[in-house]
């Protein structure tokens, strides 16, 4: 990648890259292959955080007893995340190197407050994920550089956590997205909120005007329904061929009330 | 932009296969032109539809977004590896009993999903079957017959007690 720069791309699973190479909208020079590199592909438990090799499955994201243990709101993602064989091959650095803006795993990144660690010649660094995603399909990764891990904080026993998406059919294109994970004390009160959209910008968004509300409140309806209606100012959708800005927006209202209610209710990771 | 060709060697329903190929070409080319097994189909090309699936080193993938260079050395099935000689396999025969193809374009790739499927998921309840269906496309028989298939195979399967 320090030799061919621009021209060159990294291929993980191939799951965004190769459509776009075979629809001629991407038409990289030279594909490195990453899916030979077996040190790319792990899961490791630390203190505070899962670290994840870029190359791991979003299968085996979906279906890793760790994962579901400490990280409850990727797990409730995955299913969402494409169809099973999508998954089998689609890889975790993949889908955030992509960063589509209607992804699910960007914005269970944001939500989690992921640390994403980049690898080029000039060595190791560590990006905070706000500072991750510039824009659609481009990233704080520097042309020679690949992610090399994500570490993503683990969840503690009180942590509730949901991914609701409206999307054309069920594993098929996401439209709108909202990740939501919560801990709540022994009343039922917010301690700790972190939401946020993807499909509703350019990027993932943290739904800060609705996260300030939920804080220190318990999840009743009126309250669910103010914050909800408060992420229509945190986003910024664009207009494209699937739907307007407006009903992104309004999908975003709704994909955050949807996530809070099942929290309520305890339907959730 | 032409590249060296390199050798891919690759065993597909237990009989391997050698051929030397231009490092672009996908792996549901490679199947049909260069090995000659042409019940892997191209659809979309871009991962939508799933009538290119087969099964790489045990799991489900598509074949129009792998290149044919990536699977060297590895193992694949594919819809011709399915059936037990003449016979069509437990799917297959359910497939056949259930009408679940019409044009049958897009039955290869279901068939190698939900061979997958039924391994993992040896007792499926209708909307676990449904969310399987997703990934495939179907566009003229419609799911019905196919979720009676599945079901069809699965207590085939179980009755058999084989894998």
């Amino acid at each position: 990648m320090a030799k061919h720069g621009i021209d060159a791309r990294p291929l993980a699973g191939g799951q965004s890259l190769v459509p776009l190479i075979n629809m001629r909208m991407a038409r990289p020079a030279v594909l490195i292959d990453l899916n030979r590199c077996a040190e790319l592909t792990y899961l490791r438990e630390a203190d505070s955080v899962l670290a994840c090799g870029p190359m791991t499955r979003q299968r085996e994201l979906e279906l890793s007893p760790t994962v579901h243990q400490h990280c409850p709101l990727i797990a409730g993602a995955m299913p969402h995340m494409g169809h099973a064989t999508i998954r089998n091959r689609g890889t975790a650095g993949g889908s955030l190197s992509h960063a589509d803006p209607s992804a699910e795993l960007p914005g269970v990144a944001m939500a989690m407050d992921a640390e994403l660690i980049a690898e080029g010649p000039n060595g190791r660094r560590s990006i905070p994920v706000a500072e991750f995603f510039f824009a659609e399909l481009t990233t704080a990764l520097e042309p020679d550089e690949i992610l090399r891990e994500i570490r993503f904080p683990k969840a503690n026993a009180s942590t509730a956590a949901v991914f609701a998406e409206v999307g054309n059919h069920f594993g098929g294109l996401a439209i709108v997205g909202v990740a939501a994970q919560v801990e709540l004390d022994a009343e039922g009160r917010c301690t700790k909120v972190a939401l946020a959209a993807t499909g509703a910008g350019e990027r993932p968004t943290r739904l800060t005007s609705a996260e300030a509300i939920l804080l220190g409140e318990v999840l009743e309806e009126r309250t669910t329904i103010e914050a909800a209606e408060a992420a229509a100012a945190d986003v910024d959708p664009l207009e494209d061929l699937h739907a307007s800005a407006h009903w992104r927006r309004r999908a975003a209202v709704a994909m955050t009330a949807q996530a809070l209610r099942q929290i309520a209710a305890g339907v959730h990771n | 932009m032409s590249a060296a060709r390199r050798e891919v060697r690759v065993t597909v329903n237990g009989r391997a296969y050698s051929r030397s190929v231009e490092p672009r070409i996908l792996l549901a080319d490679f199947l049909r032109h260069e090995c000659g097994l042409t019940g892997t189909h191209v659809g979309c090309a871009h991962g939508v539809c799933g009538a290119c699936t087969v099964v790489l080193d045990g799991v489900s993938t598509r074949s129009c977004l792998t290149f044919a260079v990536q699977v060297d050395g590895k193992e694949l099935t594919t819809v011709e590896g399915l059936a037990e000689g003449d016979s069509l396999n437990a799917l297959q025969q359910a497939f056949h009993e259930n009408h679940a193809l019409q044009c049958g374009y897009c039955t290869p790739g279901f068939l190698m999903s939900l061979t997958e499927f039924l391994r993992e998921t040896p007792n499926p309840d209708e909307t676990q079957i449904r969310e399987r269906l997703s990934g495939n496309l179907c566009r003229c028989t419609g799911y019905a017959n196919i979720v009676r298939a599945v079901q069809a195979a699965a207590q085939h399967l179980r009755e058999e007690g084989e894998p």
